[in-house]
């Protein structure tokens, strides 16, 4: 129990005194926010997994891109 | 497929994993060298080496932090632009990427932790431990990338499974021992290292010609040329196994990098050479319109032998008998015999034709080595662009070369005489960083571009690898990677030149 303690206060400790970490924390969190928000529901909302949902369905995709359309 | 999409595809592609590849050599090398020093602080106990390492560590931070996520984004690229190709491959990569994964989070989250929170909280041994840990599990998590970059440049270690449409893995130590993946590897991390060697050398002449902390700038000098001396001797032995390579699997991509049309024995090295623009497969004009020529060169980097045989883009395209090289038609041939198994296959399965199944299988398996040139248009599709290959491999080639002797010249003036008095040669190491970065982009145009038009080397073109989405949506998407990314990297810039502005003695960590 108390080694847990520890790792956590060691963790919290070490986060609260970052000096240039917190800004490349920030940087870090803009660009998720861009990727896994922004582009994933806006731009790229139609995927292989979106768009098919059992295995068959995306086997049968794959499968007529790869031959019937070339 | 529709030309521009798999264009602004391959375009977002390129952008994303060039501007990620600024990020990564330096965090490669940086590590080790970060270890080393404070291998140095442990040993004698001298706080300026904890100094010294604290501020580097700090470098390593910034530039690891920024570069961490772009990763992410060309994992997210292979979902959305290149659904067919992830589909097709998925099982080879999902082995490699999910170790990778594993092992970056794991290795990353805690040794890392440590690394930056521990300094006076744990013991001095385990902090060292934690930062050797930190350097080895990034080179670590490079080299599951590097199997999976290896395997598309000659895959190997798989069977084609036609119910699934899918590579699937039969043999993991293949794939992982592929003497591609390994080359590449090692070739890679060995320019990662030079590369944070020139980065080290380089802030540290920027010191000296500041006339502030000298005693810290050149004992960085001393470790940074050291290493960068001992490792680019390194990358020029496995660049050199990396060639050989190349000619033995990708012999289009050895053609294209030394823009040769037709083969030889006892083949030379293109030194220096400016190519005919005018110059096509079809045309007779010269390839070069000026070229300085090594004999026997070529033939003892690419097999080891300087009488060897070296095939020319014309060779492979349309074919050599004496040399016992099929054409690119008969392939294509072979190739569509494959698409054809397939398509006969599924057919056969939807109506339970035992003998038919049997048939399509059998036909699909004798010509699916080629399955990939069954979706290629014409011959001539075949070649990568050759000015982008060459010109990229000679000037990594003249690059590595004045790394090695400015290593050699930096390491002998800072240990034999006042570094302090070569204001040209601390000029010329601090000029050496963007060089350091333009050769290892160069390296990696050599091995991408040079492997066009294949996103897996004969089983898949890139035209077929692209999914099928709206133009317009990989546009926006381009263009907003591109702004993201050059603010990220003004950002980075912005937060190293600060750091490095506070100098060694800064608190600010």
């Amino acid at each position: 129990m108390l080694n847990i303690k520890n790792i956590y206060s060691f963790y919290i400790n070490g986060f609260k005194n970052m000096t240039i970490g917190k800004t490349l924390w920030k940087l870090i969190l803009i660009k998720l926010l861009v990727i896994f928000l922004f582009l994933n529901y806006f731009v790229h909302d139609k995927s292989l997994k979106s768009e098919y949902k059992t295995y068959e369905e995306k086997v049968d995709f794959v499968y007529k891109n790869l031959t019937k359309e070339n | 497929m529709e030309e521009h999409l798999v264009d602004w595809s391959r375009a977002q592609f390129a952008l994303t994993a060039m501007y990620h590849w600024i990020f990564v050599p330096l965090t490669l090398g940086l590590g080790f060298i970060v270890a080393i020093m404070e291998s140095i602080y442990v040993k004698t106990n001298d706080e300026f080496w904890k100094k010294t390492t604290k501020f580097w560590m700090g470098l390593f931070a910034i530039n690891f932090a920024i570069g961490v996520a772009t990763g992410i984004i060309m994992e997210f690229e292979f979902g959305t632009n290149w659904a067919n190709y992830s589909w097709f491959v998925g099982d080879i990569f999902g082995a490699p990427l999910a170790v990778e994964g594993i092992l970056a989070f794991f290795m990353e989250s805690t040794f890392f932790a440590v690394m930056f929170f521990g300094w006076d909280k744990v013991s001095k041994g385990f902090h060292l431990l934690s930062t050797w840990l930190v350097a080895v599990g990034s080179n670590l998590s490079a080299l599951w990338i590097l199997v999976a970059n290896g395997w598309m440049q000659y895959p190997v270690g798989m069977t084609f499974n036609p119910d699934t449409v899918r590579n699937e893995m039969n043999n993991f130590w293949d794939v992982l021992f592929s003497p591609v993946a390994v080359s590449k590897f090692l070739h890679t991390i060995a320019s990662g290292y030079v590369l944070a060697s020139l980065f080290v050398i380089g802030i540290s002449s920027w010191y000296l010609l500041k006339k502030r902390d000298i005693l810290f700038a050149k004992r960085s000098i001393i470790i940074g040329s050291t290493f960068g001396l001992i490792t680019s001797l390194f990358l020029i032995l496995s660049g050199d196994e990396s060639a050989h390579q190349v000619a033995l699997k990708q012999p289009m991509k050895l053609a294209a990098m030394e823009g040769l049309y037709e083969g030889t024995t006892d083949a030379g090295i293109v030194a220096m050479g400016i190519l005919n623009p005018k110059k096509t497969i079809s045309n007779d004009e010269e390839p070069f319109l000026l070229e300085v020529t090594a004999p026997y060169a070529l033939s003892l980097l690419g097999y080891h032998d300087i009488h060897a045989f070296v095939p020319g883009i014309k060779d492979l395209v349309y074919g050599n008998v004496e040399q016992g090289i099929i054409s690119t038609q008969e392939k294509m041939q072979k190739g569509k015999l494959a698409v054809q198994a397939l398509e006969n296959y599924k057919e056969a399965k939807k109506a339970k034709n035992e003998d038919q199944l049997l048939q399509s299988k059998a036909v699909l398996d004798e010509n699916m080595k080629y399955f990939g040139y069954g979706h290629i248009k014409k011959v001539e599709d075949v070649v990568p662009p050759v000015a982008i290959s060459f010109y990229s491999f000679h000037i990594m080639v003249a690059l590595g070369s004045w790394f090695t002797l400015l290593f050699t010249m930096v390491l002998f003036f800072a240990t034999k005489r006042d570094i302090l008095k070569y204001p040209l040669l601390l000029k010329a190491a601090l000029w050496s960083i963007p060089l350091g970065y333009i050769a290892s982009e160069a390296g990696w145009v050599v091995a991408e571009v040079g492997r066009q038009p294949w996103a897996i080397q004969d089983l898949m073109p890139v035209g077929i690898a692209a999914t099928k989405i709206a133009t317009t949506n990989v546009m926006i998407s381009f263009f907003i990677f591109a702004t993201l990314f050059t603010v990220l990297l003004i950002a980075e810039v912005k937060i190293m030149t600060k750091q490095i502005g506070l100098g060694s003695e800064s608190k600010e960590h």
